[in-house]
C-alpha cells in the first residue's frame, strides 16, 4: 500500500514517469487496493486539481482484438478531448497517443498535467495485435515529455512472459505481489469484522445486540467448523462474502438475529454438488441408461463408446434381471439418450457430421461412477432390480 | 395463510404470486429473500440451474412482473451474438422507461458502449436506486459468443457501479460455464424437479369445466403410470395429457361407463397410451394427425410414423444393391469368400480374429468398401445375370443422393469410390419382404 501512494506521489507532485504491475489472484483485493490508494491521494492537498485519470478495462476492450481503436476512442473520451480530436485522421497510433498528449499540454500551459492509466485486466491487452497500446504508453512513461503512470492489475502470475521484448524493455519491471496470506484465526477475525454494524448504526440497542451475537457465533464451534471448511476450499474472500450475504438474507422482522443454524444452512446450499442435482431429475430410463454406461467404462477402462453399445448392454439387463422395467421401443432409448446429451452429462468426442450416423458417434461419460452411485442413494422411487443392476460387477454376466 | 411474507412488498401481490406458482413456494422466498427491499443491493449475479420445464423462466417472469420489479429479459438463443444481445437489453431499458416516445435505434458495438449507454439508460429512467434485474435465459449459449461476455456479465454490477443484478437462467451446471482464468462466481440455485405428486398436482390444475376434478386425476394418474418411466418433463406430460383426454371420456360419452368405472376406462385408454408412446411423444406424426385418428377410431396398429420404412420404394436393383451394400459395410472381407462363393474353403481363426470378436461390427458402425466389392457381392446374391450398364452405376448415385449410402473419402481417388451404408438392419428387412 505505502509503495504504491509512493509511486504515484512521486508522479503526480515530482512529475516522474513510472510504471508497475500489480499481480495476485482473483479476489485478492487489487482492484480495492488501487481505489483506497486512489482515494488517499486524490485528499492529498498538492494533487486535487492536476491529477487526470483514464480507466481502461480489458475486459470491455476486447471486441476486435485486432487493433486498438476501441482502446483509443475510450482514452479519448476520458481525457475529454473528443472536440479537440474532431475529424482528424490519424496514420498510426502513435502519433494519434502523442497529439491527445500534446493538446493536453497546450491546454495546461504552465506545465503538463500527470496522467494515471489504470489498466485493468491487463492479460487481455496483451492479446491485441502488436501490443501497440501497451507499447505506446510504456514508451511514453520512459520518454521524458509527459509525467506518465501505468499501472496494470492482472491475474496471471506469467504476464511478464506474454509481453513482447520491446514492451518489456519498456517496462519498469516494478511488480506488486498481493497474497491472501493470513491463517485461520486472522480468517475469523476479518468474519467478525465483516459481520458488526458499524458505530454509526441509526438504532444504537439493536446494534449493540447484534455484535454480541456476533461475538457469541465466531465462538461457537459449528460456525467454526463451517468457517473451517469454506477456509480450506479457498482463502478468497469473495467467498465468505457470498456465505454471509447469503445467511443474513435469512434475518427476517420474525428473525432478528443471526443463528449458527443459519450459517450451517447457508454453507449447506453453498456445496452441493450440482451433477448430483441433475442425476436427481432424470426419470428411471435415463438413470438406467447412465448405469449402462458405467458398467461399460468400467468394462473397457473408460474408452468411448456409442448410442449402439449402450442400448445393448441396456437389453442385456432387460433379459436377465428387470421386471420392473418395461421393454421400450429403441427410438423411445434413442430420445431418452438425447436427453442426456442436452444436458452435457455426456459428450461426444467430436462435431457429429451430416455423414455418421447418431447412432454410432463415439462419446463419454462425464460423471464420476461414485458420483452415480451416490446419487442412486437418494434418488426416489427407485426400483430395486434397478438399484442392484448398478452395484453388481461383472459376476452376474 | 400465505406462506411468503415479506416486509417490502404488499401481501396482496404475494398472495397472487402464491398461486400461480404452485409447489415453488421455497424457491421463490428464497429469491425473495435474496433479493430483499427494492433499493438494497443484491448479489452481483445469480445462476439458476435446473431441468427442462422446471419452471425456471415461468418462476423469475411470474415474480419480476407480478411485484413489478423493473426488469429486463432477453432469451439468448434469440439474440445470439454478443451486439444483437447488448442492443437488445438496450432497447428494452429505453421502451420500458416512456411509452410515449419512439424508440430511436441503438448503435452498440462493443461492451465498452453497452457500459456507456447503459447507464445513460438508467438515469434516464430514474429508477431512484431500485434493482434492475437483467434477466438471460438460455445462458448456455452465453459461452458460445465472444469470450469476454460472460465474465463481463456476472460483473456488471462493479464495472457499471449501478444497482444491476444479472440472473443467468440455465440448464447446464456451472462447472462447465466457468472460463479458464476463473471470473467472480455467482450464486448458483437449483430448482429441483418435480416429485410425481407435483406433477399430478400441477397438471390436475388444467382439467377441462365439464368434468369433475376427481375424474381428471384419475387420469393424470393412468397417464402419469404409463409415461413417468421415460419422461418427467412438465410440458411433455401436459402436451400428452391434452391430446389424449379425448379418447378417455369415449366410454363416458357414448355411455358404456360412467366417471368411476375405472377399469372399463383403463382398458379402453391403456393401447392407445402405448401408441401414444411410440408416435406423438417421439414427434413421428404430428398431433393434428393423431386427432384426426382418434376421432376416426382405426386402429392403433396402423399408425405409422416418419421413420416407417414403408414410405420408401426403391426400384428392384436399389434394393438389392443397397442389401448389398449392407452386407458389405457389416462384414469383414476375410467372410466374403465363405458366402458368396459355390466352394469356400476352410476359415481359419486367428489370433487376430479372437481377440476382437467381442465388440461385434454391429455395434461399432458401417465399414467403409470400395466400389467392387459392392457389384461382386451384387452379382452373386441376384440370381439373373447383370450386366455393368450405366443403370446399375446411376442408381448407386441416387441411393447416395437419398443419404441412404454415404460416400467416403474424396470424390477422385485412384482406387476408386468407397462407399458406406447407412441405413439400419431393420430397414433391409422390411425392404427384403
Amino acid at each position: 500500500h505505502r509503495h504504491l501512494l509512493e509511486l504515484l506521489k512521486r508522479t503526480t507532485v515530482h512529475g516522474e514517469s513510472n510504471s508497475a504491475l500489480i499481480i495476485g489472484p482473483r479476489g485478492s483485493g487489487k482492484t480495492a487496493l488501487l481505489n483506497h490508494v486512489l482515494k488517499d491521494l486524490r485528499e492529498m492537498k498538492q494533487v486535487t486539481e492536476n491529477l487526470l485519470e483514464v480507466h481502461l478495462n480489458g475486459k470491455l476492450n476486447i471486441i476486435d482484438p485486432t487493433n486498438d481503436k476501441v482502446a483509443l476512442k475510450e482514452i479519448t473520451r476520458q481525457l475529454q478531448l473528443e472536440n479537440v480530436v474532431g475529424d482528424k485522421v490519424f496514420g498510426s497510433f502513435a502519433e494519434n497517443l502523442a497529439f491527445l498528449l500534446e493538446a493536453l499540454r497546450r491546454g495546461n500551459r504552465t506545465s503538463s498535467c500527470p496522467i494515471l492509466f489504470v489498466l485493468d485486466e491487463f492479460d487481455l491487452f496483451v492479446h491485441h495485435k502488436n501490443q501497440t497500446l501497451l507499447y505506446n504508453l510504456f514508451d511514453i512513461s520512459q520518454s521524458a515529455q509527459t509525467p506518465v503512470t501505468v499501472i496494470g492489475l492482472t491475474c496471471r502470475q506469467d504476464v511478464l512472459e506474454l509481453l513482447e521484448k520491446r514492451v518489456k524493455s519498456r517496462f519498469s519491471h516494478r511488480q506488486i505481489y498481493l497474497m491472501n496470506s493470513f491463517d485461520f484465526k486472522q480468517y475469523i477475525k476479518i468474519f467478525k469484522k465483516q459481520l458488526s454494524l458499524p458505530a454509526e448504526f441509526p438504532d444504537e440497542t439493536f446494534a449493540q445486540k447484534w455484535n454480541n451475537n456476533v461475538q457469541h457465533l465466531s465462538e461457537d464451534k459449528t460456525v467454526q467448523d463451517v468457517l473451517q471448511n469454506l477456509f480450506h476450499h479457498t482463502k478468497d474472500l469473495r467467498s465468505l462474502h457470498l456465505l454471509l450475504m447469503l445467511a443474513v438474507s435469512a434475518v427476517t422482522v420474525h428473525h432478528p438475529l443471526l443463528t449458527a443454524a443459519d450459517l450451517q444452512e447457508a454453507s449447506r446450499q453453498h456445496r452441493t454438488d450440482s451433477k448430483a442435482n441433475i442425476v436427481h431429475g432424470l426419470s428411471v430410463l435415463e438413470i438406467c441408461l447412465l448405469i449402462a454406461m458405467k458398467h461399460l467404462n468400467d468394462v473397457y477402462d473408460g474408452e468411448p463408446f456409442n448410442f449402439e453399445m449402450v442400448y445393448n448392454e441396456f437389453q442385456k439387463f432387460l433379459q436377465r434381471k428387470a421386471h420392473s422395467i418395461y421393454d421400450f421401443e429403441k427410438p423411445v432409448v434413442m430420445k431418452a439418450f438425447e436427453h442426456l446429451l442436452q444436458l452435457e452429462l455426456v459428450k461426444p468426442l467430436e462435431r457429429p457430421s451430416a455423414r455418421a450416423q447418431r447412432e454410432y458417434l463415439l462419446m463419454k461419460l462425464l460423471l464420476d461412477s461414485s458420483q452415480i452411485m451416490d446419487a442412486l442413494q437418494v434418488y426416489p422411487n427407485c426400483p430395486t432390480d434397478v438399484k442392484q443392476w448398478a452395484a453388481s460387477s461383472l459376476s452376474w454376466l | 395463510m400465505p406462506n411468503l411474507e415479506h416486509p417490502a412488498y404488499p401481501a396482496a401481490d404475494l398472495l397472487r404470486l402464491e398461486s400461480l406458482v404452485p409447489c415453488r413456494e421455497s424457491q421463490v422466498s428464497m429469491l425473495l429473500s435474496i433479493f430483499g427491499e427494492r433499493q438494497h443491493f443484491s448479489f452481483p449475479s445469480i445462476f439458476i440451474y435446473g431441468h427442462t420445464s422446471s419452471g425456471k423462466t415461468y418462476v423469475m417472469q411470474t415474480l419480476l412482473t407480478t411485484l413489478q420489479l423493473p426488469h429486463v429479459f432477453v432469451n439468448c438463443v434469440e439474440y445470439f451474438t454478443s451486439r444483437l444481445l447488448l442492443e437488445e437489453i438496450l432497447i428494452q431499458l429505453q421502451s420500458s422507461s416512456s411509452d410515449t416516445e419512439q424508440t430511436c435505434p441503438v448503435h452498440c458495438d462493443s461492451l465498452n458502449d453497452f457500459v456507456r449507454l447503459f447507464k445513460q439508460a438508467v438515469a434516464r429512467r430514474e429508477l431512484q436506486d431500485e434493482t434492475l434485474y437483467i434477466v438471460l435465459d438460455r445462458a448456455e449459449q452465453l459461452r458460445e459468443m465472444e469470450a469476454n461476455i460472460l465474465p463481463a456479465f456476472l460483473r456488471l454490477q462493479e464495472l457499471t457501479d449501478r444497482n444491476v443484478t444479472v440472473v443467468l437462467l440455465s440448464e447446464i451446471v456451472w462447472e462447465l460455464f466457468c472460463p479458464n482464468v476463473g471470473c467472480l462466481e455467482p450464486f448458483t440455485m437449483y430448482f429441483p424437479d418435480y416429485s410425481i405428486g407435483h406433477l399430478q398436482k400441477i397438471l390436475s390444475q388444467n382439467h377441462p369445466p365439464e368434468y369433475s376434478a376427481d375424474f381428471y386425476s384419475a387420469y393424470i394418474n393412468i397417464l402419469l403410470g404409463v409415461f413417468y418411466m421415460v419422461c418427467r418433463d412438465l410440458k411433455e406430460l401436459r402436451h400428452l395429457a391434452a391430446l389424449n383426454f379425448a379418447k378417455y371420456c369415449e366410454p363416458v360419452v357414448r355411455g358404456e361407463a360412467n366417471e368411476r368405472d375405472t377399469r372399463k376406462l383403463w382398458k379402453n385408454i391403456e393401447p392407445h397410451l402405448k401408441a401414444a408412446m411410440q408416435t406423438v411423444y417421439l414427434r413421428e406424426i404430428s398431433s393434428s394427425q393423431w386427432e384426426r385418428l382418434q376421432h376416426d377410431g382405426g386402429e392403433p396398429g396402423q399408425l405409422k410414423g416418419l421413420s416407417a420404412h414403408t414410405h420408401v420404394e426403391l426400384p428392384y436393383y436399389s434394393k438389392f444393391l443397397l442389401i448389398a451394400a449392407y452386407l458389405a459395410s457389416y462384414n469383414p472381407v476375410r467372410t466374403d469368400k465363405r458366402f458368396f462363393l459355390k466352394h469356400h474353403g476352410k476359415i481359419r481363426k486367428t489370433n487376430f480374429m479372437k481377440k476382437h470378436e467381442k465388440t461385434s461390427n454391429h455395434l461399432l458402425g458401417p465399414k467403409p468398401f470400395p466400389l467392387d466389392r459392392l457389384l461382386a457381392i451384387l452379382y452373386s446374391i441376384v440370381d439373373n445375370r447383370v450386366a455393368p450398364t450405366a443403370n446399375i452405376f446411376s442408381q448407386i448415385t441416387s441411393l447416395v443422393t437419398l443419404q441412404l449410402l454415404s460416400m467416403v473419402g474424396q470424390q477422385d481417388q485412384l482406387d476408386g469410390p468407397r462407399y458406406k451404408c447407412t441405413v439400419s438392419l431393420d430397414f433391409i428387412r422390411a425392404i427384403a419382404r
